[in-house]
C-alpha cells in the first residue's frame, strides 16, 4: 500500500486505490476466515455423522423405503424397531448368526469388561508406579531416555499386540503357568492373553499422562514435606499423588475407555464365543470383536445381523463417551490450582 | 538413650525401609514395562528371522507360506497414507488456525473444543461404521445395483469415479482422515499456542492483516510442531486395522491398487494412477491380521515378518518426527 507522498501521485487517486485495496483485502480476509471455520466445522459434522449413523441403524430408521431383490418395497427397520430394548438388556444369549436368534448384549458386555478388567489390573499399577518413578526418582537424563522408549509401546499397531498374545503370551506364559503348574484349562483363544496385552498397551498412556500431572505439582510442596522429616515414600504417596489425584484418575478413565474400545488385539487373541463367564482362560467375544467378525463375513445389507452391529456400536460409543466425559469432568472439577 | 528415642530410631529405620521398598516397586514396574517391549520386539524379530527377504517384499500374497508376500499391502498402505495426508493436513491445520487465531471464546467455539476431545476418544471401529455408511454406501441414496460412474477425461487418462464409492481405497482414506483429524487439530493447536503473542503484535503493528500475520509469522514458527503432530497421527493411521476391515478392505488380494506394481509403471501408464484410488485394496496390518488367523504354523512367521516391516516403517516415521522437533528446538529462540 503506497501513499501519495512516496508514489508522487495526486492524493485523490491514491486514496481511491487505497480504498479499493482495503476492500479487496477485507473480502479476502473474510473469505479465508470462512474457509477456516468450515475446516473447524468438519469435526462437528463428524460427530453429527457418527450419532446419526448409529441412531438411524440402531434406534429408528428415517430413510424412505427401498426396493428389495424381489422388486417389492421393503421398509427400512432399525435394530430396536425389530428387537425390544428389554430383550437387548435382559437376555443372556447373543446368537444373531444362528437360526434361533437371541439378542442379549450381556455376554458381549461381560467379555468386554472381563478383558478391560484384566487390562486395568495389569496396566493401572504398572503405569502409575512408572509415572511415580519417572517423576520422583529418576534422574533427568534417565527420564529423557525412558519416557520416549515407553511411548514406543503406545505406537505399536494393535494387530502386532494381538499376534504377540496369540503366539507368545498364551503358549509361553499362560500355558506353563496355569495349565502345567496349576492344572487349569487354558484355551488357545482366551480372555487373559488379550487382557494382558491390552494392559501393556495402556501403560504408556497412564505413565505419560500421570507423569505430566505429577510433575506439575509445585516443588515447594515437596520441599515443605521433606523439611518436616518425610521420606520419599511419604512425599510421593501423601503429598504428590493426592495433589495430582484428579489428573491420575482422568488418565485411568481414558486408559480404560481405550481398553474397552480396543479391537484387533482382542479379536485375534480372545476368540469369538459370546458367553457370560468370569473365567479368564476361556474364549470370550467382546463388543468390538463381534463387530469385526460380522464385517468379515458376508452379511446381507439390511438384515437383522447387519443391523445388530450398529446396536452394539451404539452401546460401545455410549460407554466410551461416558468415560471420556467423566474424565474431563474429574479433571476440571477436582483440579488443585497452585500459584 | 531413653526409650522414646530408641523407639523413634526404630520407627525412622522402618520408615526408611518402606521408602526403599517403594522405590524398588516403582523401579521394577518401569523395568517390567521396558521388559515387555524388549520381549515383544525380540519375539517378533526371532519369528521373522529368515522370512523377511526380497521375495517377501516384492511378491503378492499366496496360499503357500513360503511364497506369501507383502507387496499388495505395501502399495495399499502407501496409497492410503498418501490420500489421508492430502485430506487431513489442510483441514486439520485450517481448523486449528481458526480455533487458535480467529475464534472468539463463545459458546460455539467451546462446543467445538469439547467435541474435539470427545472425538479423540471414540473407538476407531465406530469411525469404521461411519465410513461404511457415509462413504461406501453414501447413505444408500444411490442403490449399489444402479450405481453409476462419473468419467472425467484428463487428457492422459480418464478419472472414473464410481457412485456410491463402494469398497474402494478412497473410502478408506476418507475414514482414516476423519479418525486422525482430532489428533492433528489438537497437536496443531498446541504448536500455534506456543508461538508467543509478541510476534503477532509486532506484525499487526507493522500494518499486516490477520491472515498476513498468520501466513508469514505464526505458521512458519509453528510448522515444526504441526508436522511432528501430523507425522505421529499418520503413523497411527498406518497401524489402523479395524475401520478398514469395516470399510471392506480385502484380507486376500493378489494385486496392488490400480495394478500399479512399481513407480516406473506410473510413468508408463498414467491411467493406472487414476484407477488406484477407486480400486479394491488391502493394507499391511490387514495382511498381518489375515496371516495370524491362518491355520498353517508357518504363517505365524510370515505374520512376524509383516509386523517387522510395519514396525520398521513406524520407527522411520517417528524418528523423522523426533529429528524435526529437535532441530526446531535448537533453531528457534524467542
Amino acid at each position: 500500500m503506497s501513499t501519495a507522498d512516496t508514489s508522487g501521485r495526486p492524493l485523490s487517486e491514491a486514496t481511491i486505490s487505497l480504498h479499493r485495496t482495503a476492500s479487496f483485502v477485507r473480502l479476502k480476509e473474510w473469505g479465508i476466515r470462512s474457509v477456516l471455520f468450515g475446516c473447524a466445522a468438519v469435526s462437528i459434522l463428524t460427530t453429527f455423522g457418527i450419532v446419526s449413523v448409529l441412531f438411524s441403524n440402531a434406534i429408528y430408521d428415517l430413510s424412505p423405503q427401498r426396493l428389495g431383490t424381489d422388486g417389492q418395497a421393503k421398509p427400512n427397520e432399525a435394530f430396536f424397531q425389530q428387537v425390544s430394548v428389554t430383550e437387548f438388556v435382559t437376555e443372556t444369549r447373543w446368537t444373531p448368526q444362528f437360526s434361533e436368534k437371541h439378542f442379549g448384549i450381556l455376554p458381549l458386555i461381560c467379555g468386554t469388561l472381563l478383558i478391560s478388567g484384566i487390562a486395568a489390573f495389569i496396566g493401572l499399577p504398572i503405569g502409575l508406579c512408572s509415572a511415580i518413578y519417572l517423576s520422583e526418582y529418576a534422574a533427568p537424563r534417565t527420564r529423557a531416555v525412558i519416557k520416549p522408549v515407553l511411548e514406543v509401546l503406545a505406537g505399536i499397531p494393535t494387530v502386532v499386540y494381538g499376534y504377540f498374545a496369540l503366539v507368545f503370551v498364551t503358549p509361553y506364559v499362560l500355558k506353563p503357568l496355569f495349565h502345567d503348574l496349576l492344572g487349569m484349562d487354558v484355551g488357545v483363544f482366551n480372555a487373559a492373553s488379550a487382557g494382558i496385552v491390552v494392559g501393556i498397551m495402556i501403560i504408556p498412556m497412564i505413565s505419560s499422562l500421570s507423569e505430566d500431572v505429577l510433575r506439575a505439582v509445585p516443588r515447594s510442596l515437596r520441599e515443605a514435606a521433606y523439611a518436616l522429616g518425610s521420606t520419599r515414600f511419604d512425599v510421593s504417596t501423601r503429598v504428590v499423588v493426592p495433589a495430582a489425584l484428579s489428573g491420575i484418575i482422568a488418565s485411568f478413565l481414558l486408559a480404560i475407555a481405550r481398553a474397552i474400545g480396543e479391537t484387533m488385539a482382542v479379536t485375534i487373541a480372545a476368540g469369538q464365543t459370546a458367553t457370560v463367564t468370569a473365567d479368564p482362560f476361556r474364549s470370550v467375544a467382546t463388543m468390538t470383536s463381534y463387530i469385526v467378525n460380522v464385517s468379515l463375513g458376508d452379511t446381507e445389507i439390511g438384515s437383522i445381523e447387519e443391523k445388530s452391529i450398529y446396536a452394539v456400536g451404539l452401546t460401545l460409543f455410549l460407554m466410551t463417551l461416558c468415560m471420556n466425559v467423566v474424565s474431563q469432568f474429574v479433571l476440571r472439577r477436582f483440579r488443585e490450582v497452585y500459584q | 538413650m531413653s526409650d522414646l528415642e530408641f523407639e523413634y530410631a526404630a520407627l525412622l529405620k522402618q520408615r526408611h525401609r518402606i521408602s526403599t521398598c517403594f522405590e524398588w516397586v516403582c523401579r521394577i514396574a518401569t523395568g517390567s514395562a521396558l521388559l515387555f517391549l524388549a520381549v515383544l520386539l525380540a519375539g517378533v524379530i526371532g519369528q521373522a528371522w529368515g522370512w523377511l527377504d526380497l521375495q517377501f517384499l516384492t511378491g503378492f500374497d499366496s496360499r503357500r507360506p513360503a511364497n506369501a508376500g507383502l507387496l499388495a499391502g505395501l502399495w495399499g498402505t502407501f496409497w492410503l497414507i498418501l490420500f489421508t495426508t492430502i485430506f487431513t493436513v489442510p483441514v486439520g491445520v485450517g481448523a486449528a488456525i481458526y480455533l487458535e487465531e480467529y475464534a472468539s471464546d463463545n459458546r460455539l467455539t467451546r462446543l467445538i473444543k469439547l467435541n474435539l476431545s470427545n472425538l479423540a476418544g471414540v473407538p476407531s471401529i465406530v469411525y469404521g461404521m461411519l465410513g461404511v455408511t457415509v462413504f461406501v454406501r453414501m447413505f444408500g441414496m444411490i442403490p449399489a445395483a444402479d450405481g453409476w460412474t462419473a468419467a472425467i477425461s484428463l487428457g492422459f487418462g480418464t478419472l472414473e469415479i464410481p457412485l456410491p464409492l463402494g469398497r474402494c481405497l478412497l473410502a478408506g482414506s476418507f475414514t482414516l482422515s476423519l479418525l486422525i483429524l482430532p489428533v492433528v487439530i489438537i497437536a496443531s493447536q498446541e504448536a500455534l499456542r506456543a508461538v508467543p503473542s509478541s510476534i503477532r503484535h509486532a506484525s499487526y503493528a507493522l500494518g499486516a492483516t490477520e491472515w498476513q500475520t498468520i501466513r508469514h509469522q505464526v505458521l512458519p514458527a509453528a510448522v515444526p510442531g504441526i508436522s511432528t503432530g501430523i507425522i505421529l497421527a499418520l503413523s497411527r493411521a498406518m497401524g489402523e486395522t479395524a475401520p478398514l476391515i469395516m470399510i471392506g478392505a480385502l484380507t486376500y488380494l493378489a494385486f496392488a491398487p490400480g495394478n500399479l506394481n512399481s513407480p516406473l509403471e506410473a510413468v508408463q501408464d498414467p491411467q493406472r494412477v487414476l484407477d488406484a484410488p477407486f480400486d479394491m485394496f488391502t493394507s499391511m496390518p490387514i495382511q498381518i491380521f489375515n496371516w495370524v488367523g491362518q491355520p498353517k504354523a508357518e504363517f505365524q512367521n510370515v505374520a512376524a515378518a509383516g509386523s517387522l516391516v510395519l514396525l520398521i516403517l513406524l520407527v522411520v516415521f517417528n524418528a523423522t518426527a523426533v529429528v524435526i522437533r529437535n532441530r526446531a528446538q535448537k533453531r528457534i529462540t524467542w
